[in-house]
């Protein structure tokens, strides 16, 4: 991180150069137009100053230059419209084998988890090139996941999960910050993102040893809170479950996802699923967030298994 | 314009409303629209010098990176009293409250607003929850920032929030009464002749901005009493813990609060047709697309409160929708512009006060507004949102734009409000003073943004060092161009000059009467037969 005075931030992912370059495009519009009323505003007060002996002429309003100063704005803004948004859309669909990091925010400071089962804190390794996925949520109040270099930012709300996603471009370090006031040390609430080559990342990753994978402490957690004595028999089973779809008792068909599974965990009476009881107690106040997302691990690892 | 027969007995100042009574009494009970206007104006110029001196400690905390002049807690309570104040108290009854309710009946020939008595009650309800909100500062304060985004309003802060909360919401009834007023008065107390063609185009935008008012204002005073309610009874309704939404507070909180911009941009641009006509001598250019661009920017302003949260989690093809309809609510301004800009052609451009503060607002509104289309632009948006660049964008919006024009507005009736001439040249310089130290404020923020210096930071990283120091230098050249007028005007009402009816020259109803006008304004109800700026039927005042 360059502590001198920069007039441009660097461009460490995917994001960075497309964004730039729409912003730049703005950029221009806007300097055009602000220097075309300016110049307009001078010319004409000095050439029509007030002066003894001169009548303002009437003028009447040419119903042409009204549309045009219509239509003109009107087709720029249709540009920047379609260019943003077909940007925004790739920013909201990380490709399917996006590498999946957890965060967790509280106040104040972010967790994260590895797929490894490596944790941090105020700190993300990432690996250069590697498209890596965020699923994040937060405790308490609503943050945001602040990447100034990779130019993404993604507010982290309790109750969901909010994915960012993003592949690192240039190895360093970056800056973390909070974006979303969250009270009191919101300004302390910052990190930095470190982008390694493959080869340093995995050393990293490996570098304890003492973290176990989430999956595993989610099968742990499984036998412990006894998911296991109903699932499979009054109640469904979890394997394949997730990303299929599921029939809900009032006839609605969803796609089990993140947020699926957490709320199926947090409040099951919300959706309950085709063909069984509302069986199930409410395992909220009695897993943390983190202790949720190892369960979501652990259910995702049941692919591709016979029931 | 119109025909009021020459008196010579009521030309002599026998009776105005200033003079006509002056017991504290005759203030404190009146039912003038004009006193009440100069109540709001005593209220507002109050309320602005406290949130400003809020700003003051903000800007000096941010010349070095560390947090050292005030705690974290005591930066979060002052950006929140700077918000608070200046956008509850301060911007949003500027203009309406003061200049509308002075000029309203007088541009409409009528003698009060339809309510003279609920325009009273308004005034009252202002300060009182001004009153209130300012006790739950001296208490120990409020540091939910004036967006009181749930669940760390209604749940985790520790601040006097539902009392800053009853005091935004007696303001906002204040508000919505005063709209009300408006509407009402605008189609029943109308002078013969006067049909909505003619009207100046300061009454259609403040009609607009009424209806926003009484349309939008509830929503903001019932989302904010749900707050109240789940921080005092513990009821589920924001806070996910308890089974609430924290989003659903947003499109609550925004559905009112991005009208409330145009609430307060809407009076601004009514105050710059009115003073650009005149300073031209020219009938404002293409009136009727001006008028109803007002009316286009208060419809479509209703349907983009989502581009407050593209990355609130809100679903994609939402924010898509919301996105194109931002970027429609841009072209009414950008028509307004190029309308007063060509208004200047074949005039007679007189540089004088009012007009260098309007000229002002025109650059600043300007460069407001195109910054807006980044913010439209989702993908950008993702970047700078929650940055300085929001920051810088919508100051520039509402202090380059709402403030200066309130201020071009002020010295332009200034002589008709208190019979006083504003110093010329002292009002030119402060002007200028004004221009430079807002774009050395400001500016540096929009490259502080597009680095990536979040809001409402107390303490931030070393590199963003250099640009803070300019901005908070342009701060205190900023403070001297707003206390120049404040010192210069107050000194004109003893000192002034003696103001003529007209002294610039303008069309309109509220110049055909003296200054300051008699309670009742006119001496007998104006017959309107021109339409608005009938320009051409007026001498060029040359001075």
């Amino acid at each position: 991180m360059d502590k001198q005075f920069q007039w441009w931030p660097p461009q460490a992912s995917n994001f960075a150069p497309p964004v730039d370059q729409l912003y730049l495009f703005l950029l221009a519009v806007t300097a055009f137009f602000t220097l075309l009323i300016f110049a307009c505003i001078v010319y004409l007060a000095l050439k029509y100053r007030r002066r003894r002996g001169r009548r303002p002429a009437p003028v009447q309003t040419n119903h042409l230059l009204e549309i045009t100063w219509t239509a003109i704005p009107f087709a720029l803004t249709l540009v920047m419209f379609f260019w943003a948004s077909g940007l925004f859309v790739r920013m909201r669909e990380p490709p399917a084998d996006a590498m999946q990091i957890d965060v967790v925010a509280k106040q104040w400071m972010w967790k994260v988890q590895h797929p490894s089962g490596r944790r941090e804190i105020d700190e993300l390794h990432v690996p250069l090139g590697r498209p890596i996925k965020l699923d994040m949520t937060s405790e308490a109040v609503i943050h945001s996941f602040f990447l100034p270099a990779f130019r993404t930012k993604q507010d982290v709300v309790p109750g969901a999960y909010n994915i960012e996603w993003f592949t690192p471009t240039r190895v360093g370090e970056y800056h973390l910050f909070c974006a979303e006031y969250c009270g009191t040390q919101h300004s302390k609430m910052i990190g930095r993102v470190v982008v390694q080559t493959p080869a340093e990342y995995q050393a990293w990753v490996a570098g304890t040893g003492v973290d176990e994978a989430p999956a595993v402490v989610g099968a742990r957690l499984f036998t412990q809170f006894q998911c296991n004595t109903c699932h499979g028999q009054r109640a469904p089973t979890l394997a394949n479950l997730f990303g299929s779809t599921v029939k809900l008792s009032d006839g609605a068909a969803i796609t089990a996802d993140d947020n699926y599974l957490r709320e199926s965990i947090l409040a099951p009476r919300a959706k309950i699923v085709a063909g069984y009881q509302p069986l199930m107690p409410t395992y909220a106040g009695q897993l943390t967030e983190e202790q949720v997302m190892d369960l979501i691990a652990y259910i995702k690892s049941l692919h591709n298994q016979q029931p | 314009m119109t025909s009021i027969p020459y008196n010579p007995a009521f030309d002599e100042r026998s009776h105005t409303y200033l003079n006509i009574d002056y017991g504290v009494r005759s203030w404190l009970l009146t039912t003038d629209h004009k006193r009440i206007a100069i109540l709001y104006m005593l209220g507002i110029t109050f309320f602005f010098f406290i949130g400003g001196a809020a700003a003051v400690l903000i800007r000096i905390e941010l010349m070095t990176p560390a947090g050292d002049l005030l705690s974290d807690d005591t930066y979060n309570k002052m950006f929140t009293l700077h918000g608070v104040m200046m956008v509850f108290f301060f911007l949003i009854p500027s203009i309406p409250a003061v200049l509308g309710n002075f000029l309203i009946p007088l541009m409409l020939g009528a003698r009060d607003l339809a309510f003279p008595r609920l325009n009273l009650m308004s005034w009252y309800l202002y300060m009182i929850g001004g009153a209130i909100a300012l006790t739950a500062l001296i208490l120990g304060g409020v540091d939910t920032g004036w967006t009181f985004y749930t669940p760390y309003s209604s749940v985790y802060s520790n601040g006097y929030v539902v009392m800053t909360i009853v005091g935004i919401f007696l303001a906002g009834f204040s508000s919505i009464l005063t709209g009300l007023n408006f509407i009402v008065t605008t189609h029943k107390m109308r002078a013969p002749g006067l049909y909505w063609t003619r009207l100046p185009l300061f009454i259609w935008s403040m009609y607009a901005t009424s209806v926003m008012q009484v349309l939008g204002t509830p929503v903001v005073a019932i989302t904010l009493t749900l707050v109240a309610i789940e921080r005092l009874f513990h009821v589920g309704i924001f806070n996910p813990a308890w089974g609430g939404d924290p989003i659903l507070f947003q499109h609550l909180f925004w559905f009112y609060s991005h009208p409330a911009v145009y609430i307060m941009v809407l009076p601004s641009m009514a105050v710059v047709s009115e003073i650009v006509a005149c300073f031209s001598h020219q009938r404002v250019y293409g009136y009727i697309f001006v008028a109803f661009s007002s009316l286009a920017i208060a419809l479509i302003s209703f349907l983009v409160w989502g581009h407050h949260m593209f990355v609130s989690g809100q679903s994609t093809y939402a924010s898509m929708i919301f996105s194109i309809l931002s970027f429609m609510v841009a072209i009414p301004s950008a028509v307004k512009v190029f309308n007063w800009t060509a208004t200047l052609y074949r005039g007679s451009v007189d540089l004088k006060t009012p007009m260098l503060y309007v000229l002002g607002f025109i650059g600043l509104f300007t460069l407001g507004g195109l910054t807006g289309l980044f913010l439209a632009s989702i993908a950008v948006d993702v970047h700078v949102t929650d940055t300085y660049f929001i920051v810088a964008h919508f100051h520039y919006i509402m202090v380059g734009g709402a403030v200066s024009a309130y201020l071009g507005g002020i010295h332009f009736w200034w002589p008709k409000m208190t019979g006083k001439m504003y110093p010329e040249w002292w009002g030119r310089f402060a002007a200028f003073v004004l221009f430079i130290g807002f774009n050395l404020t400001f500016f540096p923020q929009f490259i502080l943004g597009y680095l990536g210096m979040p809001r409402r930071y107390h303490a931030y990283a070393e590199e963003f060092q250099v640009l803070n120091v300019m901005s908070t230098a342009g701060a205190s050249i900023l403070a001297v161009g707003y206390l120049l007028p404040f010192c210069y005007l107050i000194w004109s009402l003893k000192y002034g000059k003696t103001a003529p009816a007209n002294p610039f020259g303008a069309a309109g109803l509220e110049w055909q009467t003296t200054s300051p006008p008699p309670t009742l304004n006119f001496e007998s109800t104006p017959i309107v037969e021109d339409e608005a700026y009938a320009y051409d039927k007026i001498e060029v005042p040359y001075d």
